[in-house]
């Protein structure tokens, strides 16, 4: 836990059998972030972004290569392990269907820092409140809006305390406006939790306030530099 | 348009054949169960029909022996001498290739009023009987079966299948009757002057006779109440089926009508999709319910023969009218199990969205309409138990409660799951609670189905258990006596007295005769005043100085069934003038009986005697061997108590072995219709179980809180069942039992039962969600993060 990198991504390669054949994803990716760190991971569809994102949260497997979050090797892990790093290390922000349903905002909120332990009712509480979200706690997610989903599923990933966000395409579904916003509140939460943020993204805009840029083309890094250090954006 | 309409919608179910089997299956399983039920009464009433024609005589009196014996040639040709016309009857069952059929022996030439081919009433008696073409008539499709029989067979169009007709004398070579008649038919012509008939035989009229129909008539009505719990259990599934792809195709819905598709067209398309379901459906299920009624028919001609005497076989004719009344059932239920979607999809708005909870929302906003449709059933079940009678009024009270009782479910099940999700602990709980509130919608159909089977599984078993409860103490009160000895002559009589008296500890002789009252026939017994009677004999109503009265002749004892048919109860007044002393209990008879003293019985028939005996000892083998041994009595004079108990209890339990069967049937309904919905769910709840797994939970976790879902789910509506279906069991035994049979059975709890049911029935939860769940647990990454996917 000592370890000053938030994650450390080695020769990941992954490929998936379609029709008999095997089609490569990802081709030996590699980069690092520090903690606290921001980074966009950008790139045309189907480059593999979201394939980087779903391999380091441990919900698919990688062919080749080694994953470290926070020292923790954590490709080879089970299924029963990977959940466990997901509910203490890693936060997740999806584009869509982030929310669980059945619950209110405020059971959305709690969940997942009650699975990792960490509940903290007052700490939910102000993130609620930081977020806007405190007229709607009772409410059910589909009663909210997209933007209002999107930041629910902020203040989750956020109650837990990660040391990693892992966001895919968090504001894809949102207008330009709405999407700054939410954008704005997940870094700087982010900021003051001390969290990483891994965020996949088709926006130049939004990639460019980010600490550092990665470009994905058929499974490769071709543009940035695998081990820049955080901006003054970054927390001391 | 329209083609491009129907394959959209088609194409739906091709990307989801377990829809699509959930719907053929629901629609043809009630189509099979209703069908099947149908089949078996239509089988019944034409054996009745059959029996009730010339080959029973049915509109023509009987000459029987008083004693029920059957009758010698000896005594038919003295009936005959002495002026009686009269011709006589065999019946008997013969069996070939493995099949029973009832073959009844006739005597063409003294048949009454006609030579063969004339007709008297409804007496035709058909050619082909006599002489050197003598053969045993048969249906066509029979007498292909006969080949192996030792004697002609003539095909006949004129008889019913599974019922021969032949001469008497060729039908007792084949039954082996040794010169037995069973009865004789009485000519309505009688010559002026005849003798009158001896004291040891009887005539009964037609309306003296029993009437199979009527008598059968409560038993029908009960399969025909099962048949359409059954249909109801289907036509839930079938509405959960289509009301899920109403949900599922919104979109499709939506793009249609988007594309230009006026709504009449669509829902024109959504009809005719239906209605060819609901005939490739229907045609599956009659030709499924041809297979159950053949297999049950043997359990119930069981049950007929066991019940009522009523002799039908177990051979099953398809007719069209099946086919045309199964299929118009399918039809209309999917008519009944579509309106309500096809109602949502008139009002849906054209820019409705999907989205996850879109069902439970849904629910939510119709839970108070389902609860005043609930009331109104329940509320409409009471009504007809109040204004109608007989059986009408229970099997009405039956039907509101009963779906009453399952429309409240879901909102039952709502509240305690809202509960439990407030009371629990962790998160993973409080997820598991208030998803399992979210998925009730997509399960109530099947918690509903599941909710009769279970309910209908108490209610019945119940009602069987406590009737087969007090059956036996019945048996033991009236079987008190360890031998039953019956015998041929009133000499034999006099010759083995002294015998009996020196040798049994008691002899009590059983002597009765017809007689009449209020308008119906009924049977007067003489029973011998004896501490036997005094200690066993099972009264449900006395006065308190009963049996001194009864042997002082100051009064008589009546069975339960002539109490409740006449209204009578102790110190009422009989049409003889006798009063009621005391009423007793007397299953398994339809009919009246009256019990006096000994002394009053022989003053009132002179000429009645005792030809069975009741015979108390210590030693009941012993005085059966010494009996046989002394006067060479054939096997069936002597009946050991123990013997008659065991039969009377093995007819007692064949006799019900068709509604256990058809509690089996509905229950495995009901189990089917959980896994399908769950199978169907499945797809849909991807959006509800990703997130979930994402933030850290594993597909097995994820799986075994499905099975536990499923399960808790069965609990609960278990627990829901268990009211339900007491209640049922006491309006079968208070109100149904009391107008089918004429008795009121005592209600008997059977928690040992109840926790077998709720066993079997966690057994079925378990098995039918653990395909869904273990397909999750193996599901793909893949596939959950689908969900999630910004490409989809």
């Amino acid at each position: 836990m000592n370890d000053p990198l938030a994650l450390r991504v080695s020769g990941l390669t992954k490929a998936y059998t379609s029709g008999g054949a095997k089609v490569p994803v990802l081709e030996g990716v590699s980069f690092s972030m520090q903690r606290g760190e921001t980074l966009a991971l950008v790139g045309e569809s189907g480059s593999g972004k979201s394939t980087v994102l779903h391999l380091i949260a441990g919900l698919d497997r990688p062919c080749a290569g080694s994953i470290e979050i926070s020292g923790v090797e954590v490709a080879g892990m089970s299924d029963a392990d990977s959940a466990a790093m997901r509910r203490g290390t890693v936060g997740l922000v999806f584009q869509q269907f982030n929310l669980i349903p059945s619950l209110t905002v405020a059971g959305n909120i709690a969940f997942h820092a009650r699975l990792s332990g960490r509940n903290d009712p007052d700490r939910n509480g102000e993130l609620a409140a930081r977020l806007g979200l405190e007229d709607h706690l009772g409410k059910y997610p589909e009663t909210l809006s997209g933007g209002q989903q999107q930041r629910v599923a902020i203040a989750r990933t956020l109650a837990c305390r990660p040391a990693l966000i892992l966001a895919d395409e968090p504001t894809g579904n949102l207008d330009e406006a709405t999407a700054d916003r939410v954008l704005d509140l997940l870094l700087d939460t982010a900021r003051d939790a001390g969290a990483a943020v891994l965020m996949v993204t088709h926006s130049a805009r939004h990639a460019g306030r980010m600490n550092r840029q990665l470009t994905l083309s058929r499974g490769r890094i071709v543009q940035g530099r695998a081990g820049e250090a955080p901006d003054q954006r970054q927390p001391a | 348009m329209m083609a491009s309409g129907m394959s959209a919608l088609m194409s739906h179910w091709w990307r989801n054949p377990w829809q699509l089997l959930t719907l053929i299956a629901g629609l043809a399983l009630a189509t099979a169960l209703w069908s099947g039920v149908q089949a078996i009464n239509a089988e019944a009433r034409a054996s009745y029909a059959a029996a009730s024609d010339v080959l029973g005589g049915g509109d023509l009196a009987r000459l029987s022996r008083v004693d029920g014996r059957s009758l010698s040639t000896d005594e038919y040709t003295t009936l005959r001498r002495s002026g009686w016309l009269v011709s006589p009857v065999m019946q008997g069952i013969l069996e070939a290739q493995g099949t029973e059929f009832v073959l009844t022996g006739i005597e063409p030439l003294t048949w009454p009023g006609a030579s063969p081919g004339a007709e008297t009433g409804s007496a035709a008696v058909p050619g082909g009987l006599l002489g050197e073409e003598a053969a045993v008539l048969a249906h066509p499709d029979d007498a292909a079966l006969l080949s192996d029989i030792d004697a002609p067979v003539r095909a006949d169009t004129g008889r019913t299948r599974g019922r021969l007709l032949a001469d008497i004398a060729l039908a007792e070579r084949l039954l082996e009757g040794r010169g037995r008649i069973d009865y004789l038919i009485v000519s309505p012509d009688q010559p002026r002057g005849i003798p009158d008939l001896p004291e040891a035989y009887r005539i009964s009229v037609p309306e003296n006779t029993t009437d199979i129909s009527r008598l059968t008539r409560s038993f029908h009505l009960n399969l025909t109440a099962f048949g359409l719990l059954s249909f109801a259990v289907g036509i839930f599934i079938v509405y959960g089926a289509t009301g899920l792809a109403f949900e599922q195709r919104r979109a499709v819905f939506r793009t249609l009508r988007a594309l230009g598709l006026p709504l009449s067209r669509l829902m024109l398309l959504v009809t005719a999709e239906l209605g060819l379901f609901a005939l490739v459906a229907g045609a599956a299920g009659v030709a499924l319910g041809y297979l159950i009624a053949a297999a049950l028919l043997p359990d119930v001609a069981a049950t007929l023969r066991g019940l009522y005497g009523a002799e039908i076989t177990g051979q099953l004719t398809l007719r069209w009218s099946w086919w045309i009344s199964g299929l118009a059932m399918a039809v209309a239920g999917t008519a009944v199990a579509a309106v309500a979607a096809l109602i949502r999809l008139a009002r849906m708005p054209l820019l409705s969205f999907n989205h996850p909870r879109a069902m439970s929302l849904q629910a939510a906003g119709t839970q108070h309409i389902l609860l005043l449709v609930a009331c109104a059933f329940c509320a409409g079940g009471l009504m007809i138990s109040w204004l109608a009678d007989g059986l009408v009024a229970g099997f009405g009270l039956l039907a509101g409660l009963l779906l009453g009782a399952a429309l409240c479910l879901p909102v039952v099940l709502s509240a305690v799951l809202r509960l439990a999700e407030t009371r629990a602990g962790g998160a993973v709980a409080q997820w598991f609670w208030a998803d399992s509130r979210q998925q009730l919608p997509g399960l109530s159909m099947a918690l509903m189905a599941l909710l009769l089977a279970m309910a209908a599984n108490i209610g019945v078993s119940t009602m069987v258990s406590s009737f087969r409860l007090t059956f036996t103490g019945y048996l033991d009160q009236r079987l008190s006596s360890e031998l039953y000895l019956r015998v041929n002559s009133d000499a034999q009589v006099i010759e083995m007295m002294p015998f009996l008296v020196s040798n049994a500890d008691a002899v009590l002789p059983v002597v009765s005769a017809d007689a009449r009252e209020g308008g119906l026939p009924a049977e007067i017994f003489g029973l011998r005043d004896h501490q036997t009677y005094r200690d066993n004999w099972p009264l449900l109503e006395a006065r308190a100085d009963v049996w001194d009265q009864l042997a002082a002749g100051n009064g008589a004892l009546i069975n339960e069934q002539l109490a409740r048919r006449q209204n009578l109860v102790p110190g009422d007044t009989l049409s003889g003038g006798d009063v009621v002393l005391g009423i007793y209990s007397d299953y398994g008879n339809p009919a009246g009986q009256i019990v006096i003293s000994e002394a009053l019985f022989t003053s009132r028939y002179p000429g009645a005697t005792a030809r069975q005996f009741g015979l108390r000892t210590d030693r009941p083998d012993a005085l059966a061997a010494a009996l046989q041994e002394r006067f060479d009595l054939p096997a069936d004079a002597l009946i050991n108590q123990q013997d008659l108990k065991a039969f009377s209890l093995s007819v007692f339990d064949r006799t019900f072995s068709v509604t256990a069967a058809l509690n089996v049937l509905t229950l495995s309904v009901a189990g089917l219709a959980i896994l399908i919905s769950l199978l169907t769910l499945a797809a849909m709840r991807l959006p509800q179980l990703a997130p979930v797994w994402a933030l850290g939970m594993t597909r097995r976790q994820l799986a075994g809180l499905e099975l536990i879902r499923a399960v808790s789910l069965a609990v609960l509506t278990g627990l829901l069942a268990v009211p339900l279906g007491l209640l049922l069991a006491w309006v079968l035994l208070a109100v149904v039992n009391v107008e089918a049979f004429g008795w009121r059975l005592p209600m008997f709890l059977f928690p040992a039962d109840m926790l077998r049911l709720g066993a079997l029935t966690l057994i079925v939860a378990f098995l039918a969600a653990l395909w869904p769940a273990v397909r999750l647990a193996r599901m793909p990454p893949q596939t959950l993060l689908r969900v999630f996917s910004n490409e989809r």
